[in-house]
């Protein structure tokens, strides 16, 4: 039998690697040296953010099969941690970038753990409505909060840490620590439970170990996207988080595919580009993304990939298998 | 009398007398509001022995595997796993105590490739932790290579290694029941429970199932509790069969014994069959 080509492994992640490395030094030198207009380039590094509000929300919604209608609740929580720490200067500013991304990530995990333990341990949607509250209570905190976040007024001053570089290499690490962790163990864990969660129990999983697992991470990364968004903009108001903000991002992860993460990618870089790109629509960007979800919803429920996710070196794979077998055909011809 | 044999211990193979029961129930029971579903059940199932459980539609067989896996939490009496009782575990720690099931109503990860619901049954096998996989350690491809074996071993047992790259969903039906003992095996279990592994299945699928039945039994010397209406099949491999009516048990024995046993063929006659299942 003859073999089927197929990259090897280490090859794999050396390709990978290698476009994104590329695909940050040119990103860099585009949005970094001013090649592009002003709100573009501005634009380019939001849909850096969003795509991690996304794949995040992915990891709960499209993997582990949950809905939390509060994940502009998380991102909050992430913005005010990372940007309070920031605005303190008590590190160097490339320690203090580090540090308070993680800090975020770490605080809004927290949060995560503390909202999932109760909420995930009963069957049904008191997840949705446990974090509806969740997303509205944090938004109220900080509106009445103002010693520690400034209150309705906002929180200004925040050091402008969010540049292109930073936020890639943030959506990078994000999308590749998704990615490894559901190709494990854990990961066909989180799926299973989403299949059949009985028969995930009956396979010795722990599935409230599992669901709480992924809803903390996914409230880890939520809180990073939430940073790297106060570093953007530089101020932060409660309003930024309501309810739309979640629904936003939901709506990003169901018109790409729940459970896609490349769907997610993808998504989020269209929604977030079409206001800017069609800045005379702006008014009617609620109606446009209503019809887009209503549209995808006849035409393709599954969302636009469904559950498939992209892999490059699949592609280069059939690439080169095809190329192969036209050799062959044309030798049999001759 | 009908119970020709003790029953506390009716039916243990001549080979397993000495060894301490694999799975033993005692005084089982459970009301789901005024019906009682299951009342008085008592059984010693031996470390090797293939057992049937039989009885008319809702009978309250299913029942009895929610009961030991602990989908259902029992009203009364009580279940011993290799002489641990088993009160405060819940279905993944029975399932790590040794009890691995498949279930009528098929519950395969659908949308998850064949080789992938194999691998969610050896998740307890690998051992690294969520740093090992997020940054590929040693010990992740170690576990993965080891675990992605013996998934295709077990797969190879009816001969589906050829579609471990499918979608579990789209397997035909007789497959996805294969899929699912596959799936139970790779647990590791001390007590395989079956539910009617053959239904769908044609003659000839399920003499196939029969012969592998036997061979799961022998080559991992487990025991295996098997829930099915296809007589030829159960009168086929079991060794010992009980009969249950109406949740209690009618009569134990070797599958001669049951076949001639009057109380079984009045239970079997005398009841027109009931409704499908709700949870099973
Ligand atoms: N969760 C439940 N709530 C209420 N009643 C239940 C529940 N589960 C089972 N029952 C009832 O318990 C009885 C036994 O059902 P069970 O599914 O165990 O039957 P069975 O012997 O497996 O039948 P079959 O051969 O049709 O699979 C039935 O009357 C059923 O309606
Ligand atoms: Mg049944």
């Amino acid at each position: 039998m003859k073999q089927r080509f197929t990259i090897p492994m280490p090859a794999r992640y050396g390709i990978n690697i290698g476009l994104l490395v590329l695909f940050l030094i040119v990103g860099n030198l585009i949005v970094g040296g001013n090649l592009l207009p002003r709100a573009h380039s501005n634009n380019v590094i939001q849909v850096g953010f969003f795509i991690i509000l996304a794949v995040s929300l992915n990891l709960s919604t499209g993997y582990l099969g949950q809905l939390p209608l509060g994940h502009a609740g998380f991102m909050a929580v992430g913005a005010y941690a990372g940007a309070i720490f920031w605005r303190s200067g008590l590190l160097p500013s490339e320690a203090s970038l580090v540090v308070g991304l993680l800090l975020a990530g770490v605080v809004a995990a927290i949060f995560g753990v503390l909202i999932g333990i109760p909420a995930l341990r009963l069957k049904g949607d008191y997840l949705a409505i446990i974090t509806l509250g969740f997303g509205e209570i944090i938004r109220v905190l900080i509106n009445n909060l103002p010693a520690i976040t400034g209150g309705a007024q906002g929180l200004l001053g925040i050091p402008r840490y969010s540049t292109f570089l930073v936020v890639y290499i943030c959506v990078i690490l994000t999308c590749g620590a998704i990615h490894m962790l559901m190709k494990s163990r854990h990961g066909r864990a989180i799926l299973s439970i989403r299949e059949n969660e009985i028969a995930a129990e009956s396979c010795g999983i722990k599935t409230t170990y599992y669901k709480v697992l992924a809803f903390a991470a996914s409230a880890f990364f939520a809180g990073v996207a939430g940073a790297l968004f106060a570093g953007n903009l530089g101020i932060l108001v409660p309003g930024d988080f309501d309810f739309m903000a979640s629904i936003n991002i939901l709506m990003i992860v169901v018109l790409g595919g729940m459970g896609s993460m490349a769907g997610s990618v993808i998504a989020a870089a269209i929604l977030t580009s079409l206001p800017v790109v069609m800045q005379p629509l702006a008014q009617y960007r609620m109606i446009i993304y209503a019809l887009l979800l209503i549209l995808v919803m006849i035409f393709k429920p599954s969302g636009l990939l469904g559950t498939y996710d992209f892999s490059l070196s699949r592609v280069i794979e059939r690439l080169v298998r095809r190329i192969t077998a036209g050799r062959i055909k044309e030798k049999g011809a001759k | 009398m009908e119970l020709k044999r003790d029953p506390r211990a009716p039916m243990i193979p001549e080979r397993d007398r000495d060894k301490r029961p694999a799975l033993e129930c005692v005084g089982l029971g459970i009301d789901f509001g005024g019906l009682t579903a299951v009342d008085d059940f008592n059984i010693t199932i031996a470390p090797t022995e293939i057992c049937g459980l039989i009885g008319p539609n809702g009978a309250g067989k299913t029942t009895i595997f929610n009961l030991l896996t602990k989908v259902y939490r029992p009203t009364r009496g009580s279940i011993y796993l290799d002489g641990k009782d088993t009160k405060s575990m819940n279905t993944t720690q029975a399932n790590r105590a040794g009890l691995a099931r498949t279930f009528q109503n098929i519950r395969l990860f659908k949308e998850l490739s064949v080789l992938d619901n194999v691998l969610v049954g050896l998740h307890n096998e690998m051992d690294y932790r969520v740093a090992g996989a997020l940054f590929r350690l040693p010990g992740y491809w170690r576990a993965e290579r080891i675990a992605k074996g013996r998934a295709k071993e077990l797969l190879s047992i009816f001969g589906m290694e050829g579609m471990a790259y499918h979608k579990a969903g789209s397997l035909p039906y007789g497959s996805q029941r294969r899929l699912e003992i596959v799936r139970a095996l790779a647990t590791n279990p001390a007590v395989l429970l079956l539910d009617e592994p053959a239904a769908g299945m044609n003659p000839a699928e399920t003499d196939d199932l029969m012969h592998n039945i036997k061979k799961i039994q022998e080559t991992f010397q487990i025991a295996i509790v098997l829930i099915e209406h296809d007589m030829q099949l159960v009168m086929g491999i079991c060794e010992g069969v009980a009969v249950l009516n109406y949740g209690r048990l009618i009569a134990k024995g070797t599958p001669a014994e049951i076949q001639s046993n009057p109380k079984v063929i009045e239970a079997y006659l005398g009841t027109g069959g009931g409704g499908d299942d709700a949870a099973s």
